[in-house]
């Protein structure tokens, strides 16, 4: 039998994110998303990172704004119901910060070929734009059988993928239900990966679905338990998207300053995660919680 | 446009350019559904006029039906429950690139008169200015659907001669650019704005006016734009939303996060 690989949050990224690392994460877009490990990584002033996802929806703002982040390899970096996000803004604006811009596409099939092992993916998107000015991993070719112009978008290798799950066992093994975004191919395109999740499950409870298992088990360097640990993202199953949490968060990191308060109180204060839970309320926490269940008819896995 | 005009309407602007490009959207489309205004109109013609329209969105959601609640936002739960499909970003975008979708939607920061559009940088990569979320799924509606609607506020900052940077293409520089770089179909149908309605031209590929808001010249939305402005022989008014159209958009936003009414 494996051996465990349950770790702290702490432990985790202070063991798989050394500074100067590529990480990706974000990887189901809106939901799912891993606050609570880009939190950690604050704290631990990680420097120099190359954060690498479609669209990140506050995440990555947060991570520049703690000065921990050198590239931006991404789609779209911003606030999904409110617009720009403001660390972005700033640090690209000075000049601070490198971007090589993708779309959503590209994105994905970068991690696939880094996920296939090759080193491209042809695409039929971003011809005619300047994508190509600002993304130097993106070139036309011809194809070989066709002689159809198309865009090669150069595969990528991420040294930690970081995902957020809904159970995972203590090897590793973990459920994800939802939309999945971009997150199977980016586990399979990174060198380690560290789930994060909100329950800690027997390994039974995992094998006998395994056709929810968002990538095999012996690929994972680390398991972290943390409830909220995806807050204020939705995570199904589990809690309802705090869209109040976005909406405080484009007023407070509009300055240096607002955005120094904002983590203070929400990265600093809040080491462990009953601070968190502390922090947040019980009456935002049933607020969040979800409404109306909807469990699926089981299936038959027998033989 | 005077005051007593405005006050006595019925709707916001924002609830009129949702109706324009729910009407974009006729029934049995495969629609790639984008965020905000765009959102709200792919629910509203489903709504309406067309049930059988099919919804793919870029988180790996694809809907045949309603979300059993208002969303503010693509990804909110209600949206997952009982989804035709739940997938990945590659499988949403398989469909769009294979050429399965009829029709998308994208918001601009900047747009010229061949419908290329800028969310990117403005003042370009070599002089930034103001840099922009970016392309999103933008880049790739552009290239890839069947038609997509452009939707965005007139101004003359925004209506520019020429974008600063390509984030999703238009028609280029006109005429057949869209073959020439190798774009497999597609190219945006028409722009709503604040002001009006734009489509574009069969050769040339430049916009022209279509259709004014009600209480607005094609004067008015010339003097917004930042280049002649080719006006429609048969310019038009642009049909009010009607009384069924607004109780349904209501029903999606009832708190007028995206459409700006106060409840």
């Amino acid at each position: 039998m494996s051996t465990s690989k349950l770790l702290t949050l702490s432990e985790a990224v202070s063991r798989f994110v050394p500074d100067g690392s590529s990480l990706t994460m974000g990887l189901s877009l809106e939901s799912l998303i891993p606050f609570a490990a880009a939190h950690e990584i604050i704290r631990q002033r990680k420097r120099n990172l190359t954060l690498i996802g479609p669209i990140s929806d506050i995440l990555f703002d947060q991570i520049i704004g703690a000065g921990c982040v050198r590239n931006v390899r991404a789609a779209w970096v911003g606030n999904v119901i409110t617009g720009s996000c403001y660390n972005f803004r700033r640090a690209i604006e000075t000049r601070t910060l490198e971007m090589e811009d993708h779309s959503n596409l590209t994105v994905a099939m970068a991690l696939r070929a880094g996920a296939m092992g090759v080193p491209f993916m042809p695409a039929r998107t971003a011809l005619g734009s300047d994508l190509f000015k600002t993304n130097a991993n993106l070139k036309i070719i011809n194809c070989p059988f066709s002689g159809d112009r198309l865009t090669a978008v150069a595969a990528i290798n991420p040294d930690v993928a970081i995902v957020h799950v809904q159970r995972a066992d203590e090897y590793g093994n973990a459920h994800v239900w939802g939309n999945l975004g971009v997150t199977r191919d980016a586990c399979l395109a990174s060198r380690s990966i560290i789930i994060t999740a909100e329950e800690i499950v027997s390994p039974d409870i995992i094998s006998r679905d395994p056709n929810r298992v968002i990538t095999p088990g012996f690929r994972v360097s680390a398991v972290v338990h943390r409830p909220w640990g995806g807050h204020p993202s939705p995570v199904p199953g589990y809690y309802n998207r705090d869209h109040q949490a976005f909406i405080d968060y484009r007023n407070e990191s509009k300055t240096v300053e607002g955005f120094a308060d904002w983590q203070k109180r929400w990265v600093s204060g809040t080491e462990s995660h009953q601070d968190y839970i502390k922090l947040l309320g019980e009456n935002r926490i049933a607020e969040l919680a979800l409404k109306q269940h909807m469990m699926t008819e089981p299936v038959d896995y027998g033989y | 446009m005077t005051k007593q005009n405005t006050k006595s309407r019925k709707w916001t602007p924002a609830e009129l350019m949702v109706t324009a490009a729910a009407r974009e959207i006729a029934d049995g489309e495969v629609v790639f559904v984008g965020m905000r205004l765009p959102l709200l109109g792919f629910l509203l013609a489903k709504s309406t006029h067309a049930p059988d329209a099919v919804g793919v969105y870029e988180l790996g959601i694809v809907r045949d039906t309603l979300a059993p609640e208002p969303i503010l936002t693509m990804g909110d739960l209600p949206n997952l429950y009982r989804a035709q499909w739940l997938a990945d970003t590659a499988d949403a975008m398989a469909l769009l690139q294979q050429g399965s979708v009829d029709i998308s939607f994208i918001g601009g920061a900047q747009v010229d008169r061949f419908g290329n559009l800028n969310t990117s940088y403005i003042g370009g990569v070599e002089n930034i200015t103001t840099r922009l979320p970016g392309s999103g799924g933008a880049c790739d509606l552009a290239c890839l659907a069947k038609r997509h609607i452009i939707i965005m506020s007139h101004e003359k900052r925004r209506f520019v001669p020429r974008v600063d940077y390509i984030t999703s293409p238009g028609y280029g520089d006109g005429g057949n650019w869209r073959q020439q770089v190798g774009l497999p179909r597609g190219g945006p149908s028409t722009v709503i704005t604040t002001l009006g309605i734009l489509r574009f031209d069969s050769d040339s590929r430049e916009m022209a006016l279509s259709s004014v808001h009600p209480g607005i010249t094609a004067d008015m939305v010339a003097e917004n734009t930042g280049w002649p402005l080719h006006i429609s022989a048969d310019l038009s008014q642009t049909p009010e939303p009607s009384d069924e159209e607004l109780v349904m958009l209501r029903r999606f936003d009832p708190q007028g996060y995206w459409t700006g009414r106060k409840s």
